[in-house]
């Protein structure tokens, strides 16, 4: 039936198997939207948030998948500033994942915010010592980049390239790509380290509060370092679980594996910044405020255990494992470490909104927890698959993986070989 | 350490070399040119009954709505929120102190103005209140994050009054909508109010005593007192150089405005301890 939208030499599943797969995640959208709707009319009483927990699982949402999208903008100032070459064929992708990530997070920050009609009051009326100032901005011209990035790829479609205007058009927006790269890494470089300086400056939480450079606290650094880190992880995790799911081979192991070494390289020097940054938190700037860093344990179920989690289990076991070149040539090996890392990322997330407002200041105060209501896990479940259609829909109609075509020839050439099968 | 009832053990939450901190008020760092007044309040907690009157009176004065059905103690609106406190003792041995806690108007790098993205909270050259601009704020509560106090509240609901009630409105003060943050500003309506009646007497500025927030007005013990901390004389200002002073979460360097005062030493103790003594509950209201 869409025959014809589909990239020539690729093959794709027929529409009824692509329905079924959609249909699952179009009720998830639905029910998803359902609840950000409720949000919006009746206000934000129907979320478990309140005066303690001003953020909650949408904060840590967005936080977690900016992190998660930054695959994008690293991959393509390794591709095009970097030119390493063998990451064109993750590129589409990236930028696909980048847009889903972006654009899922602005639809969750609209529905956080009290006065979404407000939004353009930041432009307007702007404090430019805020770091959310910054991360608006930079988060705005970011998406708008991305949607630059991505309509060179939708205007590859089979049948979009019939119009000869829109073959004009792509070539002349390909030719923009090295400069949208350096935009978008400039631009990236800042909101992630700015979403991490969101914490940092926090004087009057001295759990989040860091010391740093200048007016940056350490957790701009960090921040930038653990999602340049993870986004290659994302990227390389999401690859393979299209393959997967696909049962196609859709990437080169080489890619795979340099996209995995980059990783592992990165979040190696973020895991031993952490930890130096941990020390001196631990040491000097926590008790110079006055609160022991090991009061911040002591609340159940927020005890040591987690800093291990985030250091150690999923810092330096994926780093380790993605640094050694014989277990990075296993496909398990790799995905799982890739899995871990951004894993880390996501619980180094959720520590900073949700440990961070569950600790008391006040010493008459108490610890509190918070669980999100069904309206905020709707909104988030909403995001998720707005993500995966975005992505179903891309993969099926646009060409995210260019050595798709190759491969396929060289699968077709493997299963005379079957002794070569499964390997990377 | 307690040496007035030898009944009463220290805190074990406490730590031993825990001090207070000296009550010499440092200088901002960067004085504003224009500031006429350092509007301060100080809350004598060995006076304080925990009646709640100045929470009711607060919320009468500034327009703050019924709690909604759903409303519970977290997402409640209260300018002004007291808390018992106890020293960590059971049965004769327990003690406790209510500590009325409101905006503290932090006086040095504020931390909940820097962090707005839209300029909707701003330190008043003036006056020294830290105010919040309910038109300008977009609700996204990065303010509430960043106050230490936590003394900034979000409207979960949309305002409503019960029939007839609305005739209460305090005609000063415009109620905020749904969707914003809003806090203690020292009664600001009270402020402009005593301003006219300044300017009318052809007074430049306000007389000592002409402004009074609702709470302090209120207040049947005389616990809670205001006034401008650069005038020596008043209240606040005295209580500063009161050795039984305190500033909550002083060591922050915040530069709160509202001194407390209790001859107890155990609970200034409990106030500069870095961690709660027990986990349960202590707000009222």
């Amino acid at each position: 039936m869409d025959k014809q939208f589909i990239t020539r030499g690729v093959k794709r599943c027929s529409s009824g198997k692509f329905l079924l797969w959609i249909l699952p995640w179009v009720a998830m959208l639905i029910f998803g939207l359902y609840s950000a709707g409720l949000c919006l009319v009746k206000g934000l009483n129907q979320t478990n948030m309140d005066n303690r927990f001003a953020f909650g699982l949408w904060i840590f949402l967005d936080l977690t998948v900016i992190a998660l999208g930054a695959g994008a903008f690293f991959t393509g100032f390794l591709l095009y500033i970097l030119k390493m070459k063998e990451l064109r064929a993750v590129i589409n992708s990236a930028v696909v994942i980048g847009v889903v990530c972006y654009s899922g997070a602005m639809c969750a920050l609209a529905v956080d915010v009290g006065q979404p009609l407000r939004f353009w009051f930041t432009f307007w009326y702007p404090n430019v010592h805020s770091m959310l100032t910054e991360v608006t901005f930079c988060i705005t011209c970011y998406l708008t980049v991305l949607m630059i990035e991505y309509l060179p790829i939708v205007l590859k479609n089979r049948k979009l390239r019939d119009v000869p205007e829109f073959l004009v058009f792509e070539h002349e927006l390909h030719k923009l790509i090295y400069v949208l790269a350096g935009v978008g890494t400039f631009l990236s470089f800042f909101h992630q380290g700015s979403l991490g300086g969101l914490y940092g400056v926090l004087r009057g939480r001295p759990f989040a509060f860091r010391e740093g450079l200048a007016i940056w606290p350490s957790t701009f650094f960090l921040f930038i370092l653990s999602a340049a880190a993870v986004g290659p992880s994302f990227v390389l995790l999401t690859s393979w679980l299209v393959q997967t799911i696909s049962k196609k081979r859709l990437v080169k192991p080489e890619a795979m594996q340099m996209l995995g070494r980059i990783s592992g390289l990165l979040l190696a020097v973020y895991v031993l910044l952490k930890t130096i940054d941990t020390l001196v938190w631990i040491n000097r700037t926590s008790p110079g405020n006055g609160f022991p860093a090991a009061q911040y344990y002591a609340w159940h179920p927020f005890g040591t255990w987690i800093l291990f989690t985030e250091i150690a289990l999923l810092g330096m076991v994926p780093a380790l494992i993605l640094l050694t070149p014989k277990l990075r040539a296993r496909t398990g090996w790799l995905v799982s470490a890739a899995a871990m890392a951004c894993c880390g990322v996501a619980l180094n997330r959720f520590v900073q909104t949700v440990q961070t407002l569950a600790v008391p200041t006040l010493s008459f105060d108490k610890f509190m927890t918070y669980t999100p209501s069904w309206q905020e896990v709707g909104t988030f479940l909403a995001v998720l698959a707005y993500g995966v259609l975005v992505y179903s829909f891309s993969f099926r109609y646009f060409q995210l993986f260019p050595d798709e075509r190759e491969l396929k020839l060289e699968v077709a050439r493997v299963e005379e070989e079957p002794a070569l099968v499964g390997r990377y | 350490m307690i040496a007035s009832n030898p009944a009463i053990q220290p805190n074990p939450a406490i730590q031993p070399n825990a001090t207070i901190q000296p009550n010499t008020e440092r200088q901002p760092s960067r004085e504003r040119k224009r500031a006429v007044s350092r509007y301060g309040m100080s809350i004598d907690l060995d006076r304080c009954t925990g009646c709640g009157a100045c929470m009711v009176a607060c919320a009468v004065e500034n327009n703050i709505p019924p709690a909604h059905e759903g409303a519970t103690a977290r997402k409640g609106i209260t300018w002004i929120r007291v808390f018992k406190v106890d020293n960590g003792e059971e049965g004769p041995a327990r003690r406790s102190v209510f500590v009325p806690v409101l905006c503290q108007q932090c006086g040095e790098d504020t931390p909940c103005v820097h962090v707005c993205p839209q300029q909707a909270v701003e330190v008043d050259p003036a006056t020294g209140i830290v105010g919040q601009m309910p038109e300008r704020c977009l609700g996204c509560r990065y303010c509430m994050a960043a106050c230490p106090y936590h003394a900034r509240f979000f409207n979960w609901w949309d305002p409503a009054w019960p029939a007839g009630m609305e005739k209460t409105l305090n005609p000063d003060v415009a109620p905020r909508m749904r969707g914003v943050v809003e806090k203690c500003n020292f009664c600001h309506g009270r402020w402009h109010a005593a301003k006219e009646r300044a300017a009318a007497a052809g007074k430049p500025e306000i007389e000592a005593g002409a402004y009074v927030p609702a709470c302090v007005e209120s207040c049947p013990t005389g616990a809670i007192r205001f006034g401008d901390l650069k005038d020596s004389a008043s209240e606040p200002a005295v209580a500063a150089k009161d050795a039984h002073s305190f500033r909550l979460l002083e060591k922050l360097g915040t530069e709160p405005k509202i001194y407390y005062r209790s001859k107890r030493d155990w609970v200034r103790q409990v106030a500069a301890a870095p961690k709660p003594p027990s986990g349960k509950e202590n707000a009222r209201g």
